[in-house]
């Protein structure tokens, strides 16, 4: 089966902030969009205009809802709704690499990116089947496996300004969840932020050791702790009981002004 | 296999040309860049320079692509051949087709105007299609905002000159609290997402409000699950504890409100609670240095909020006390509203307190020098760091008007509006109701309308009624039923042109609104309207002219079918004088341009206006030799002048001194200055001029110097909306103009002029016990309104919508997965798929808006599953409400402003076996475009 390289000079991938992102699928087109139009085959879309319609993406949002048990601290926790979008997360032990009997599947020597050589793949699916978190997807038309190229066509690509540089999914990000970077330098961007916000990897237990890092949603419904409106009381220590008083009070108000 | 890493090209070329334009793919008017590749749209990412989305972009409008080449778009002119409803068309040419609009349209402009009914949907182009119908005449002429956010609109600017949306927005700068109530979350979604973004980087706060936790809500980070149509309640409950601690910003309310006013207390007068003025009419205060009665606005004066004033045997009491009278009162305490509103008291009080804690507790200064309309130099600007936004789920209830007014009289007590780090206006806002047109009817055949349709009436002298005391216009907008009615009411002109109330008409012309399916209520019983006949056979609406760009459900009712473009192949402009992109920091207007050339034969909707104006030589379009002023909209958008100077577009006019921005002469190079900028144009306000805007004497000279407006309209914020005194007033008994005496109660207890908290009437209406659960659509972010469906690629995101179902409701009915639920209404029954949601108001159901389709539109394939499993709640929502045995018809809208009250629906739900389908279903129509490939393999380059 094929190898993996022993090291990458970089470590390219993404932060995924996941207490910011709104679920709103526009990393979803825009990867779509520009990932039809450029690295190998188009992604294809079967039954597009009837029953459901089913296509290839490289990334998808997926949203779970999370029950958080009742505690004494928090004795009515609301529900919570969290938008979670998954793409290749360029582990540095891909075993969608390693399984590839053609060697289509390769993990790029100088930044880490895992890439399918389209020429060589036969569309036998036993990636995908490796793959632990469903990030491989098997064009249905081209018969190829494709998946995320961390648009590897665009950030090193000297016909885009430099700024644009980056993957299509982190250019158009409205909320700005998603950030673009090289891991294997502890200064950039995205190893501090990572650093910062208790970056995770995904289902480390599978041993892949994932390249992109989620940061985790920040504690949700404070204001439901038991006690909170105690803590807030002083802010809104009431200076009039009856309509009546408001008057007397805004006596003592005005002469303040 | 050993390591075997391949040469790739990591710099393709990326297109021939990139042009950049402005999305359509919703309402948000994103700058875009249009890559091209041998002249066919390659790829579409946001443009980076662009007010609106500085380069971000969503997935509609990534999805854009899809729009363009989907296979729904019309091709040509379209007569109808088969009965109304089938979808049987011949194509004719535009030649043919203008010819019979204008065969339709002359004799109705020379007999009487009123009988061509012209509403445009979700028209980004109204400045232009009111001008159109007001040369023509006819005083029936709106476009959706009566059925979308009228109440959200109207109360802003009755209240402070301003709403949300495209009239301002939070200071992302600065805040530190942001209040999220119930929003459409299409809607400014990119503006949205970005500050919800940037103040979540610097550890700002999110609150939403919002009875289902999806999407800027599932972010917030404190979530407040209210029962829907409760939320003017609640905001009025925060009110009550602010008051009652005295957390209110006394200064800002004597200064820039009419908290300070004198209001009349007299029970017997006529003039009870209408304000003490001065000979020329100017409200009176009391001047805190002189305690005396000063003109509110006067030079050097102090408004005394304290202070009464007798006079005639007659108290007269500032507004604030009126205010501390009703909002402490203890019906609005936390305890007394919690149950009602879905909201523990605790959690109420919580709000409150951090909203004060925000407000005040980190209240910061800038260093900007500003002088205000009284003259009076101030060396800072105040900052109270706490904002709001909210949309449709607050407004579309019959209590919007009054939530809405609720919202911003609560962001007013705060001090947090045009101030840094609380919500500022975009010009051409802030703007006061008495520099807003009133509503015009004078109809005179041959003759142009005597005004503007829409308005702002500031009492019952400008209701639009004829002589009689009958409605003037045929939605029944500006009448008792609904005084303030700003936007019309779209969603009565069917129902209303059906039943010849208040009269009958001849043609229904309408644009972009897809009424025979999900832009209706009782979607079934409009069906029926627009193919109904009369005893001779004859339709009971007797033609109708639709334009649209796709083969959408309302296509099939239409007799004659005008194709418009799609978004990149036309003209636009997105205008000072209508619905502009400005920032709160600049002035910007924008263009859309074709980009590609239609492969069809299709032309964009205004200039065929342009060339039926030109047919029948409409004044206004027409030059004193007859001849025509403009061959098509692009050239009315460079050559059309509004005032002397000012035109559609404010960028690269001729002024004085050579090319600027705001007033000049029109420049016959304009639009291609606009493509060379990107396709927009920002005029940047000065600093110091930036904030405190309806006070802010460099505001109002910037304002008037760059065309906004002609003089400085400074004017103080309405907690105490006189003009709804005084439909009071009339209802009481005084003056002329009466209302209809079974209207008096409803205009006495809804027209209160301080926010009032009322239920939806629908709770009124159907039994709360039989019907328990509260139901509503949402809008997704990645799909808009019906458009989406025709798009391939988000259409695989939100292609079906199941019926959302609280924990409480999925136990208590067993549900299960995959299962069907029967949902039934006074109105109607629909029977869906269910799927469970925790994160929801326990007494609310919801289902995603506008995805159920009618099989045969869209060039979808008939087991598409929009149209199998997806579904409309519009069946279950009736535009009249129930009968109430008084013989009368009761539309089922805000009764302040007409809005439709899409959302006060009632329902009850059972489990039920599964059909085969989506009930109710209804016969296929026929194709007028077929059907879209089996697959698609998009690549337009090689």
């Amino acid at each position: 089966m094929t190898q993996l390289p022993a090291t990458t000079q970089r470590k390219l991938g993404l932060v995924i902030d996941l207490d910011t992102c709104v679920g709103c699928h526009a990393c979803v087109v825009s990867c779509k969009g520009w990932n039809t139009e450029n690295y190998g085959a188009p992604l294809s879309d079967q039954n597009a205009y009837d029953g459901a319609a089913s296509g290839t993406f490289l990334n998808r949002v997926h949203s779970y809802e999370v029950q958080p048990l009742a505690t004494s601290e928090m004795p009515h926790p609301a529900a919570q709704l969290i938008h979670f979008p998954k793409s290749c997360l360029h582990c540095e032990d891909a075993p969608c690499v390693t399984v590839c009997p053609t060697g289509a599947s390769y993990k790029r020597v100088e930044d880490g990116i895992v890439l399918v050589n389209e020429s060589d793949c036969i569309g036998c699916g036993l990636c995908a089947w490796a793959c632990p978190y469903g990030a491989r997807e098997l064009d249905a038309a081209e018969g190829v496996m494709k998946k995320c190229t961390l648009c590897v066509d665009r950030i090193y690509n000297e016909n885009l300004p430099e700024v644009d540089r980056v993957p299509a999914c982190v250019r158009t990000c409205p909320a700005g969840a998603r950030h673009f970077g090289d891991f294997a330098d502890p200064e950039s961007h995205v190893s501090k932020l990572s650093a910062e916000r208790g970056g995770m990897d995904l289902m480390p237990e599978q041993g892949t050791k994932p390249v992109n890092k989620y940061l985790p949603p920040r504690p949700k419904d404070q204001m439901d702790r038991a006690g909170e409106v105690d803590v807030l009381a002083p802010f809104l220590e009431p200076v009039v009981e009856e309509p009546r008083g408001f008057l007397g009070w805004l006596d003592k108000a005005l002469e303040r002004i | 296999m050993t390591f075997n890493q391949p040469k790739i090209e990591t710099s393709p070329k990326v297109s021939d040309e990139v042009r950049k334009t402005t999305c359509y793919m919703c309402a948000c008017r994103c700058g875009i860049n249009v890559h091209l590749k041998g002249g066919k749209v390659a790829y579409i990412e946001g443009n980076r320079d662009h007010p609106v989305n500085r380069g971000v972009l969503c997935a509609k409008g990534s999805a854009g692509i899809m729009q363009v080449n989907a296979p729904s778009r019309l091709r040509a002119p379209l007569k109808r051949v088969g009965p109304r409803g089938s979808g049987e068309f011949e194509e004719i040419s535009w030649d043919e087709a203008l010819q019979i609009a204008t065969d339709w349209l002359e004799p109705i402009r020379k007999d009487n105007p009123e009988k061509l009914a012209f509403f445009t949907g979700r028209d980004q182009s109204q400045s232009f299609t009111s001008f159109w119908a007001q040369n023509f005449g006819t005083p029936n002429y709106a476009a959706h905002g009566g059925f979308c956010s009228v109440n959200m609109a109207a109360a802003g600017i009755y209240t402070m000159g301003g709403a949300f949306w495209e009239f301002g927005q939070p200071d992302w700068d600065h805040t530190k609290l942001f209040m999220l109530f119930g929003v459409a979350e299409d809607h400014d979604s990119n503006p949205i997402k970005m500050g919800i973004g940037k103040i979540k980087a610097r550890g700002a706060r999110v609150i939403g409000v919002n009875p289902i936790r999806t999407g800027y809500n599932a972010v917030a980070d404190d979530w407040v699950g209210i029962t829907p149509g409760t939320d003017g309640l609640f905001i009025l409950s925060l009110v009550h504890e602010l008051m009652k601690a005295g957390r209110i910003d006394l200064d800002y309310l004597a200064r820039f409100t009419n908290a300070p006013v004198l209001v009349n207390g007299d029970e017997k007068s006529p003039e009870y609670g209408l304000f003490l003025r001065d000979a020329v009419g100017k409200p009176l205060v009391i001047d805190r240095k002189t305690g005396k009665l000063t003109a509110f606005d006067k030079p050097g004066v102090r408004p005394d909020l304290r202070a009464t004033h007798r006079a005639a045997g007659v108290t007269h009491r500032p507004i604030l006390h009126l205010m501390a009278e009703r909002y402490l009162d203890k019906k609005y305490a936390p305890e007394a509203v919690a149950e009602r509103c879905g909201i523990r008291p605790e959690k109420i009080r919580s709000i409150a307190a951090e909203l004060a804690r925000v407000a005040f507790d980190e209240a910061f200064e800038l260093d900007h020098e500003w002088t205000d309309f009284r003259g009076e130099k101030h060396t800072r600007m105040v900052g109270r760091p706490v904002s709001f936004h909210a949309m449709r789920g607050v407004s579309a209830h019959s209590n919007g008007f009054q939530t809405c007014r609720a919202l911003h009289v609560l962001q007013i007590l705060l001090g947090s509006v045009e101030v840094p780090g609380g919500f500022r206006f975009k010009p051409p806002y802030p703007k006061p109701v008495s520099a807003h047109p009133k509503p015009h009817v004078g109809v005179n055949p041959s003759a142009p309308l005597n005004g503007p349709h829409l308005g702002f009436v500031e009492g019952p002298d400008d209701l639009a009624l004829k002589e009689d005391g009958t409605p003037a216009r045929i939605d029944k907008a500006f009448t008792w039923e609904n005084p303030m009615s700003a936007h019309g009411l779209m969603h009565m002109v069917i129902s209303n042109a059906h039943a010849g109330d208040p009269y009958k008409i001849d043609t229904l012309f309408m644009y972009m609104a897809n009424m025979s399916w999900n832009s209706s209520m009782n979607t079934k019983g409009v069906m029926e309207m627009l193919t109904d006949t009369d005893d001779n056979g004859e339709y009971v609406i007797p033609r109708i002219i639709y334009s649209d760009a796709y083969s959408s459900e309302m296509v099939a009712y239409a007799d004659l079918i005008l194709p418009d473009t799609t978004y990149l192949e036309r003209h636009d402009c997105i205008s000072l004088l209508d619905r502009p992109i400005c920032e709160a920091d600049g002035a910007a207007d924008a263009i859309r341009w074709p980009v590609i050339e239609p492969d069809r034969d299709v032309r964009g909707f205004q200039t065929v206006l342009v060339q039926l104006a030109n047919r029948m030589k409409l004044p206004g379009f027409t030059n004193e030799d007859g001849s025509a002023k403009y061959h098509d909209y692009a050239d009315y958008m460079v050559n059309h002048e509004r005032r002397p100077g000012v035109g559609p577009l404010a960028g690269w006019r001729i002024g004085e001194k050579g090319l600027n921005h705001g007033r000049g002469a029109p420049n016959p190079s304009q639009l291609e200055s606009y493509i060379a900028n990107g396709g927009f144009c920002v005029k940047h306000i000065p600093d110091g001029a930036n904030y405190y805007k309806p006070w802010n004497v460099a505001y109002q000279d910037w304002a008037v110097e760059i065309g906004l407006y002609d003089t400085p309209q400074p004017y103080v914020f309405e907690l105490y909306v006189e003009t709804m005194r005084k439909f009071q007033l009339a209802a009481e008994g005084h003056g002329d103009r009466q209302p209809p005496d079974n209207l008096r109660e409803r205009i006495k207890a809804t027209m209160d002029p301080l926010p009032i908290w009322y239920a939806p009437f629908e709770d009124g209406n159907v039994d709360p016990v039989e019907f328990p659960i509260h139901a509503l659509t949402q809008r997704p972010m990645a799909m808009y309104h019906s458009w989406g469906t025709q798009n391939a690629w988000l259409r695989q995101i939100h292609g079906r919508n199941p019926l959302y179902v609280p924990t409480r409701i999925w136990e208590a009915n067993g549900f299960q997965e995959d299962d069907w639920a029967k949902v039934t209404s006074a109105h109607g029954e629909i029977t869906v798929p269910v799927a469970h949601m925790a994160a929801l108001n326990e007494n609310t159901i919801w289902t995603w808006n506008a995805i159920g389709k009618r099989k045969g539109a869209w060039a979808l394939g008939e087991d598409a599953s929009e149209a199998t499993r997806g579904f409309l709640l519009n069946h279950l929502i009736h535009e009249l409400q129930p009968p109430k045995g008084d013989g009368l018809r009761w539309s089922n809208s805000d009764p302040i402003t007409g809005q439709a009250a899409w959302f006060d629906l009632r329902v009850k739900i059972e489990k039920t076996a599964a059909p085969t389908e989506s009930l109710p279903s209804f016969d296929p129509i026929a194709s007028p475009v077929g059907q879209g490939p089996e697959q698609l393999t998009w690549k337009v380059g090689k």
